[in-house]
């Protein structure tokens, strides 16, 4: 017998290895693909974040229209000392006055709605939540192909821990998150983006674990579900089913505080609003421990509940 | 030594409770054959080979591969077969070279006796020069030979091939063929085959099962089954009307004598070269005169018609009706 390899133990990590990096390859090694990667949240930041300037809404320039007579007649029993008849203020004078006081009141409100004084940050962050939430969900769907060609019954055929299989989609998913949600980081930053000034190395690692966690335990569900499904059109169409309204019940682009109750009570079951909360406090709001804590143990369960249904159900498929 | 290398009994496949794949199929596989299942799409080869390479688990029944138990040692099976299965299932966005590494990081192949045996590989089925070219670029041909590197790249002791050759063209078929024949050779394998060409069992395999609707018909070497014909066959045709069918049946040799429809007459015999003079001397001497005559041994084809009844261009069907069985297979599976 010319050379047989049955001491050659496949390993769960080399095997995990290996089948990431061929993820990842087919992934890097396409321009177009990174092309859109970066151009996508280019778009969306420069559109809605630009373009939905909150913050403009309540500055003093709004007042001009608002109509003020040229003399405004005020009681005599208003004014002190008590005057006889009526007193008359200038109309201009008012409207100095009115856009003197409200010339602060814009930032007043938006820091008291949105915590920052400027929306293009708080969306650039709720961007980071919303793509990592869509790149985890698309990204376990490539084993619809993998099936479809053949490559997922020839890998099943070799001795590669099954573990390795799965866990090489999650990990895909969990990096690619991590990367586009650095790159959206950046061009928020060069967008003028304002960090934090406590942010530090910490916050980065938190922002990658927070990250983590979410799209391990969102990848987990949708692979299983993918391996279920003969066609593609099928998890693509629930994702695009439910991010809409996982997106706009969650602080992803406004405040859940503001929502009627109802909407309010979804938010806050919704994975997204935590990881959203976390990572606007690892960035751009003062950093709550308390907060924070609840933050990172919502998503904890959240990955451990979902991954592991994932697992069984996509390990079960696998061993069928 | 394991004698037989291969051992089915009773393995059997049912989807979604009620769709029988495979029914009850018994055969062996000995040392050093290629072993060939031959029949119609939709027969149930897929099904029996994803059985016997651990994909799927057999409804019922067993199977063993050196001895290895298909459910209970699967781990030691998949460590010493290959597979090639009929899609092609390399990468497109990497390269033949990368394809072939990536095979062998799932077998746990160490890094450095991986990187020679996959330029070995790559220089037996003729790629070394295309090796750092994308997959997407290969011709169907080039793709099926890194298919069959990528199978090859553990030194398996049993191959298995699925449709080596579906959707070729006939000059790379048989090119494929040969490249099998010596990739054999060079690693002294067992290999277990399906196919729905005739003449590719006919090439390639030591022995051949017929399977159709998920059961074995008959198992034999493509000779033996030929055999088992009776012999040759001859077809004769006469300018007169009158029946000779006695006549011809009186001649030695002769076994069947069988009258079709357009007034010739399909004559089953052994030493059949010998025989078609000898019938031609003997209606020539009651005064007929024979006006055709052929003299065919027999192929596999007249195999396949003897036990199935059918030929196999018959149960081929249309296009739309193999993709449509292939899409019911499909769903079935899934589940």
């Amino acid at each position: 017998m010319s050379g047989n390899n049955e001491d050659y133990g496949p390993s769960l990590l080399r095997g995990l290895w290996a089948l990431t990096v061929r993820e990842l390859k087919k992934w890097l090694n396409d321009p177009i693909m990174l092309l859109m990667f970066v151009l996508q949240p280019l778009i969306w930041m420069g559109l809605l974040g630009k373009s939905m300037n909150l913050g403009a809404m309540f500055s003093s320039e709004n007042l001009v229209n608002i109509p003020i007579p040229d003399k405004i007649p005020v009681p005599g029993d208003y004014v002190t000392p008590k005057v006889e008849g009526y007193v008359y203020i200038s109309g201009s004078w008012i409207h100095q006055s009115l856009q003197r006081m409200f010339s602060d009141i814009g930032e007043s409100v938006m820091k008291n709605v949105f915590g920052v004084s400027d929306y293009f940050s708080y969306m650039a962050i709720g961007m980071i939540s919303m793509i990592v939430m869509t790149t985890t969900m698309f990204s376990g769907m490539s084993i619809v192909w993998d099936r479809r060609l053949g490559f997922l019954d020839k890998v099943l055929s070799t001795p590669v821990p099954r573990g390795a299989i799965i866990f090489s989609k999650v990990l895909n998913a969990a990096l690619r998150a991590m990367l586009q949600a650095t790159v959206i980081l950046l061009l928020a930053v060069l967008f003028g983006l304002r960090l934090s000034p406590t942010f530090n190395m910490m916050n980065i690692l938190g922002i990658y674990s927070a990250i983590f966690l979410i799209s391990i335990g969102l990848s987990s569900i949708f692979l299983a579900f993918s391996l279920r499904s003969t066609r593609l059109e099928r998890p693509m169409q629930i994702v695009s089913l439910i991010t809409m309204p996982l997106m706009f019940a969650s602080n992803t682009f406004f405040p859940i505080s503001m929502m009627p109750n109802w909407l309010q009570s979804v938010a806050y079951v919704n994975p997204l609003s935590y990881l959203t909360d976390a990572l606007r406090q690892l960035t751009i709001l003062p950093l709550d421990a308390s907060r924070i804590l609840v933050d990172f143990i919502y998503l904890g369960v959240f990955a451990s509940i979902f991954s592991l249904i994932g697992i069984v159900l996509s390990w079960r498929y696998l061993t069928r | 030594m394991v004698e037989n290398v291969i051992v089915a009994d009773g393995l059997t496949r049912i989807f979604n409770k009620t769709l029988v794949a495979v029914d009850h199929v018994s055969f062996s596989v000995r040392e050093g054959e290629i072993f060939g299942f031959l029949g119609p799409n939709g027969a149930g080869k897929t099904t029996t080979i994803n059985m016997l390479i651990t994909v799927l688990k057999p409804t019922e029944g067993s199977a063993s591969i050196l001895g290895y138990d298909i459910v209970k040692q699967a781990n030691n099976v998949r460590k010493v077969i290959g597979v090639v299965p009929q899609e092609y299932t390399a990468d497109e966005d990497l390269t033949g070279y990368e394809n072939i590494m990536l095979c062998a990081d799932l077998y746990g192949i160490p890094r450095e006796v991986a990187r020679k045996r996959a330029l070995e590989l790559l220089e037996l089925v003729e790629l070394a020069n295309f090796k750092d070219r994308k997959v997407e670029t290969y011709s169907g041909g080039m793709r099926r030979r890194l298919e069959l590197a990528c199978g090859l790249v553990n030194r398996p002791r049993v191959l298995f091939l699925d449709e080596p050759t579906l959707g070729l063209d006939v000059q790379t078929r048989a090119a494929t063929w040969d490249y099998i024949k010596r990739l054999k050779e060079e690693y002294e394998m067992t290999i277990f085959m399906t196919t729905h060409y005739l003449e590719e069992a006919d090439a390639l395999c030591n022995r051949i099962a017929i399977i159709d609707h998920g059961k074995i018909i008959v198992t034999g070497s493509p000779e033996e089954l030929k055999n088992a014909l009776g012999g040759d066959i001859i077809t004769i045709s006469i300018k007169e009307d009158a029946d000779v069918s006695e006549v011809i049946r009186n001649v030695e040799h002769v076994k069947e004598v069988v009258k079709m429809e357009n007034g010739s007459y399909r004559i089953k015999a052994e030493l059949g070269e010998v025989t078609t003079p000898l019938i031609i001397e003997a209606l020539r001497s009651r005064g007929y005169t024979v006006t055709r005559l052929s003299l065919t041994e027999p192929t596999l084809n007249d195999v396949y018609l003897e036990y199935t009844g059918k030929t196999m261009r018959d149960t081929e069907g249309s296009r739309e009706e193999f993709h449509a069985q292939r899409i019911m297979l499909r769903r079935a599976r899934a589940r």
